[in-house]
């Protein structure tokens, strides 16, 4: 065993931290996160030159790693800076596109940070059930016909490329939808951490064959494969939030005096900061878990990842809470950048299916595990 | 960043379960499994099939009789045998003694003891805890006054853990009652239990077992050359000790059993027509803790791979100890609500291995109450997850 990065990896880690924190400091951020597009072009096309859009796609896509591992390192960053750039949409799209193959054009101008995709895989019936589709197409003479919606997909508006599934008579499928496509509307909404989503709405799109994607594949596969790597960039995405939020509130709790002492002299606030210190830890090896798992078989691999969203989950809305009251007034505010992250924390559990959906996943995959050994 | 062991250690691990398969006694585990009573005779069987392998003393090393082993192979070694149901290796002399002697001890204590504790000629116990003395160690009061070249022990120690199966037992005692600080004035002494003056009284627990015990001292002659160490600094020796065990302080192997025995009980426990394994709110409780406990097996090994590298983190092992007892106090809290009813009916005897009796209720119902009861001790001893939660705090807040 052995829990140190590789060399490249901790390279990757530090130009990546490097940057973030020359060029995009807490200031830096909420102008970008409440900016119009909720994003930065500038930084993007930063981001990509130093290679972190590469780092989440193997080498064979075009990538410079792409394992489960390269994605914790690159999100955990992202996490502590707090970044709001289309990282997520780009990480879900794009693992679809590496392993439906056949796309790799459009790869190589996502990696290089000139055209934005985003992935458009849930909808407002199906909750946190990417496989839950109300979607139609329809195949006709020289392509499909598409009518449906998607919700709260992230950074919609921005995408060049939306990558979406319908419902097809014979299954599940993957399309390419250029958002510019007739009878494509977008609603566009900030989201309440800073950045932007939007919800998707499509009457009677029209799209060539080829926007099809994946056909020599199961698209359940497909998608369940590109989440499982978006948790794991969400889990990382946490703990490195987590840490940030763990070093202000022992700031806090050394420097902030009442009744005296500094209040981190309180036995009442000293035992709750060391359960939150035990459980960003726990929350770390969930995480590490999934992470390890992304490269195994599907039944370990679906249990990790459940394992960890659950986790991070319960952690992580532990962790904004405490933070938050630990630091009494002051937290409640929208000056500081603590709130900020506790938000961001809050809203993780949003995505990709929260604490509870993935606990009750958890044990299906169980039940399926025991009955595939009996 | 790799979850794996070494195909070394993967060779290591096999061969402890080959040793395990062949010589861990069946009858043995079998009471372990099913938390039956362990008599002495069956703990001394247990110790000298160690010793004769070499593998007792698993955190000594190799020029005092240990394996030399790296923290990985004693993690492989506590989580498989814990696995198997061999029962715990008894502590006080091989993991809590043994250590402080080679690290503080004389020569002669050396040479004289730790060959002992290996061969199973002496059973230690440990004289730490006082009525008054509990959580607040370092507030110990039992007097050991100079008399020539004796020590006159006065004084009472408690919760002294299988002191009756005990002939020596190891003591911090007052040696200096006028020290500026409480921590100060405190000196390691061992005493052999057979001297004039000891008595031992059981305390029952609320099992109903006798596992613990007062110990009076009254004007007991101890040689000065049984101190440990320096006089008045006795208490560097025994945070020294109580710090040193930390590969196993988790029990992550120990949990990872109890969960496969909760797990076959709610399988055959029904409820609603279907077994209480499939009940939504009972498999969520269980999910909870399974998945708690994956978190934790890859927390401990973080734990012990920045060990290898030369930390001695406290505060990590302080989380190691809470949550890990966190763990086995869920687990046996689910294995008592599993029973429903037969959880209540008692029959004391029933706990023995050799016990014909018809059962009450399924045939795994009899000490599951008990032994929950029992295990409520896993977050009072060792330093209370109180205790452990300030330790975190201090190391991380520096104040």
């Amino acid at each position: 065993m052995d829990f140190d990065l590789t060399d490249d990896r901790r390279m990757l880690a530090d130009t990546l931290g490097r940057y973030l924190g020359d060029r995009y400091g807490f200031s830096e951020r909420t102008r970008i996160a409440g900016s119009e597009e909720g994003f930065s072009r500038t930084s993007w096309q930063d981001l990509a030159g130093l290679g972190v859009i590469g780092a989440l796609f193997g080498e064979a896509a075009g990538g410079y790693g792409g394992a489960g591992f390269d994605l914790h390192t690159v999100f955990e960053q992202l996490g502590r800076s707090l970044v709001v750039e289309p990282f997520l949409g780009t990480l879900l799209a794009g693992k679809v596109l590496e392993a439906a193959g056949g796309q790799q054009a459009l790869l190589d101008e996502v990696i290089a940070g000139t055209r934005l995709v985003t992935a458009a895989l849930y909808e407002a019936e199906g909750r946190y059930d990417p496989l839950h589709v109300g979607t139609r197409a329809t195949a006709r003479e020289g392509g499909y016909v598409l009518t449906g919606g998607k919700a709260v997909v992230p950074q919609l508006a921005a995408a060049d490329v939306i990558l979406l599934s319908a419902k097809l008579e014979d299954g599940l499928a993957l399309f390419l939808l250029p958002r510019s496509a007739p009878g494509v509307t977008i609603r566009e909404y900030g989201f309440v951490e800073g950045g932007r989503g939007g919800e998707l709405l499509l009457q009677d799109v029209v799209l060539d064959a080829d926007a099809r994607i994946g056909a020599g594949h199961s698209a359940q596969e497909l998608i369940e494969h590109a989440v499982a790597a978006g948790i794991v960039a969400l889990a990382s995405e946490a703990v490195g939030i987590m840490e940030f939020a763990r070093d202000a509130t022992l700031d806090y709790l050394r420097t902030r005096t009442q009744f005296g002492v500094p209040i981190g002299k309180f036995q009442a606030l000293q035992h709750r900061m060391a359960t939150v210190l035990l459980e960003i830890e726990q929350a770390r090896s969930a995480t590490i878990n999934a992470a390890a798992s992304l490269g195994g078989d599907r039944l370990s691999r679906e249990r990790a990842v459940s394992a960890a969203k659950f986790t991070i989950g319960r952690v992580g809305t532990l962790v904004a809470e405490e933070a938050i009251q630990m630091h009494g007034g002051i937290g409640m505010t929208w000056e500081l950048p603590l709130p900020h992250y506790a938000k961001r924390l809050t809203m993780i559990d949003h995505q990709l299916g929260d604490e509870d959906y993935h606990l009750v996943r958890y044990i299906r995959l169980g039940e399926a595990a025991g009955a595939e050994a009996a | 960043m790799d979850l794996n062991f070494t195909p070394q250690e993967e060779t290591f691990r096999e061969e402890v379960q080959h040793f395990l398969a062949e010589r861990l006694p069946p009858r043995t585990a079998d009471k372990v499994r099913t938390n039956k009573r362990l008599t002495r005779d069956d703990l001394v069987e247990w110790h000298a099939i160690l010793n004769e392998r070499g593998w007792l003393a698993g955190h000594w090393p190799v020029e005092h009789g240990g394996p030399g082993w790296s923290v990985a192979e004693r993690y492989i070694f506590d989580y498989e045998t814990a696995r198997a149901h061999a029962p715990r290796i008894i502590a006080f002399g091989v993991n809590m003694l043994g250590p402080v002697l080679i690290k503080y001890g004389s020569e002669a204590q050396q040479k004289y003891y730790l060959p002992r504790i290996l061969d199973g000629s002496d059973w230690w116990c440990q004289g730490y805890s006082e009525p008054g003395a509990g959580s607040d160690l370092a507030s110990l009061r039992m007097s050991a006054v100079r008399d020539g070249d004796h020590y006159v022990l006065n004084g009472q120690k408690t919760w002294t853990t299988l002191g009756h199966y005990a002939n020596r037992i190891f003591c911090l005692v007052r040696t200096d009652p006028a020290a500026a600080k409480k921590q100060q004035g405190i000196s390691f002494i061992l005493v052999d239990m057979n001297s004039p003056g000891i008595e031992i009284r059981p305390i029952i627990t609320l099992d109903g077992e006798h596992e613990v015990n007062e110990v009076f001292f009254t004007d007991v002659r101890v040689p000065v050359e049984n101190r440990v160490g320096e006089e008045n600094h006795g208490w560097t020796y025994a945070k020294y000790l109580l710090t040193y065990e930390r590969t196993n302080i988790a029990g992550i192997g120990g949990s990872v059993a109890a969960l496969d025995w909760l797990r076959r009980i709610a399988n055959q426990q029904m409820q609603d027509g279907r077994p209480l394994a499939r009940d939504p709110y009972f498999a969520a409780r269980m999910a909870r803790v399974e998945i708690d406990l994956e978190n934790m097996k890859t927390t401990n090994l973080r734990v012990l791979a920045a060990a290898s590298h030369g930390g001695a983190p406290e505060a990590e092992s302080s989380m190691l100890k809470i949550r890990g007892t966190e763990i086995r106090q869920e687990l046996t809290s689910l294995t008592r609500r599993a029973l429903g009813p037969y959880a209540q009916p008692f029959v004391p005897e029933a706990l023995d291995a050799d016990y014909n009796g018809e059962p009450i209720g399924p045939d795994y119902a009899a000490p599951v109450a008990a032994e929950y009861f029992n295990n409520r001790k896993l977050s009072i001893f060792g330093g209370s997850n109180e205790i452990q939660r300030s330790i975190i705090a201090k190391t991380m807040l520096g104040l």
